[in-house]
């Protein structure tokens, strides 16, 4: 049984005198991926940034029936250079107020591929694992609601076929996503496209 | 609590990693506070009337220089819309900005003031209230600084414009701290400063972190 997660009615946005969106009414349930597309400028993550309340000189009703604030992977990734791997993800799991066993953080380490990286600063790590820390939030907490802005963006192959993975697992647990991506999602599941000019 | 107790840490731990951030404005201050006696020249009478004012200045120009970075890398990198977007108290977390501030700032500040005022041939009496004085309004200084690093994080060059924002906010700390000191070193009583600064300090304690946690949201709504 789909439950109803977010409610989103006649949502528009102008930014510097341009209007990125208007109109725009949709919504998103549990086990539903949304999938965000358009070109470069055209309000992806400006309407990201708005469904999370985060950029709030917009119009519209913006309805979530969660119980926690969704889980955000965006252009800043809020991981801090001068802080470890393991320390990076510790804070995520303080910020959510969400116990994080160190079991869990040693299995999300291993399946990110960072595995000997664990004590390294964040300072010393490619562009693509620094985004593989950030993604890491989204493994070591049970968030129904996931929303990423370019997650696939510095990520290699075997990194894509990684998050691909993920996501349907996070799907089949009736958890909700929302992605902005140019890059095809292949997974076994139903997307929904919104499609920006 | 938990948010507290966590950001503290990690603030400390940042900083005890790239330590040049917290020790440049000590530096900052003992070099300024030395140039006096060669620029006045070291007649021990004159300095040590003017010494009070010239700790002062020096030390609110030292916590202003590290009042930029308060905010900045947090914004920089994504660590504060994280902390706004989850659903903790932002007040809690400008709180704990504002602690952690004050313990690598103000604190070593306090612990340098008899060197500070050794070199301006001050009294045991004038050394005292001055670090009892410097003690009681250095935390103030880290709350009202707080404000002006929010309001300018997002913008690219905040620097002078903190300055610029706080500077007048720390004139009536400035007026009664120096009183304070020449009050000791007359010789009279100096108990009546003492309550007055708490009082802007409980002021500030209270009310600060509110503005500040308005200013870092009006920042990260972009």
């Amino acid at each position: 049984m789909a439950n109803q997660m977010l409610q989103v009615r006649n949502a528009g946005c102008e930014r510097d005198g341009r209007q990125l969106f208007e109109d725009l009414s949709f919504s998103l349930a549990t086990g539903e991926l949304l999938q965000i597309v358009g070109g470069n400028g055209s309000g992806k993550s400006t309407l990201l940034r708005v469904l999370l309340g985060l950029y709030t000189d917009c119009q519209g009703d913006i309805n979530w029936s969660v119980d926690e604030a969704p889980l955000y992977l965006g252009h800043r990734l809020g991981i801090k250079q001068s802080l470890t791997v393991i320390e990076n993800l510790r804070w995520f799991g303080v910020l959510r107020e969400v116990p994080v066993s160190q079991d869990r953080i040693d299995e999300a380490v291993y399946k990110l591929g960072l595995t000997g990286f664990e004590d390294s600063l964040c300072a010393h790590l490619s562009e693509g694992q620094r985004k593989r820390v950030a993604l890491g939030q989204f493994l070591i907490m049970d968030n129904p609601c996931w929303v990423m802005d370019e997650p696939f963006s510095a990520i290699d192959a075997d990194g894509l076929s990684f998050l691909m993975a993920i996501l349907q697992e996070h799907l089949d647990v009736n958890g909700a996503i929302i992605i902005s991506t140019h890059q095809p999602i292949t997974i076994d599941r139903p997307i929904n496209t919104l499609a920006l000019q | 609590m938990n948010l507290f107790i966590a950001s503290v840490q990690r603030d400390l731990l940042v900083h005890f990693r790239h330590p040049s951030e917290v020790l440049n404005p000590l530096v900052f201050f003992i070099v300024v506070i030395s140039l006096f006696p060669l620029g006045i020249g070291p007649e021990p009478g004159q300095l040590k009337e003017i010494a009070p004012g010239i700790v002062w200045v020096a030390a609110l120009l030292a916590t202003l220089m590290s009042m930029d970075s308060m905010f900045r890398s947090d914004f920089e990198d994504g660590s504060l819309e994280q902390v706004v977007l989850s659903e903790q108290s932002t007040f809690i977390f400008v709180l704990a900005k504002v602690v952690s501030h004050w313990l690598l700032s103000g604190l070593p500040l306090v612990l340098l003031m008899p060197l500070a005022a050794l070199l301006l041939f001050l009294d045991e009496a004038g050394t005292w209230a001055l670090t009892l004085s410097l003690l009681l309004v250095s935390p103030t200084l880290s709350l009202l600084g707080g404000i002006g690093a929010a309001l300018t994080v997002g913008l690219p060059r905040g620097g002078l414009l903190v300055t610029i924002l706080v500077m007048p906010l720390y004139v009536p700390v400035l007026v009664l701290a120096t009183a304070m000191v020449q009050a000791a070193e007359a010789g009279s009583d100096t108990i009546g400063y003492v309550y007055w600064l708490l009082a802007i300090l409980f002021g500030s304690v209270c009310l600060a972190p509110i503005a500040t946690a308005a200013a870092v949201n009006v920042a990260t709504d972009q």
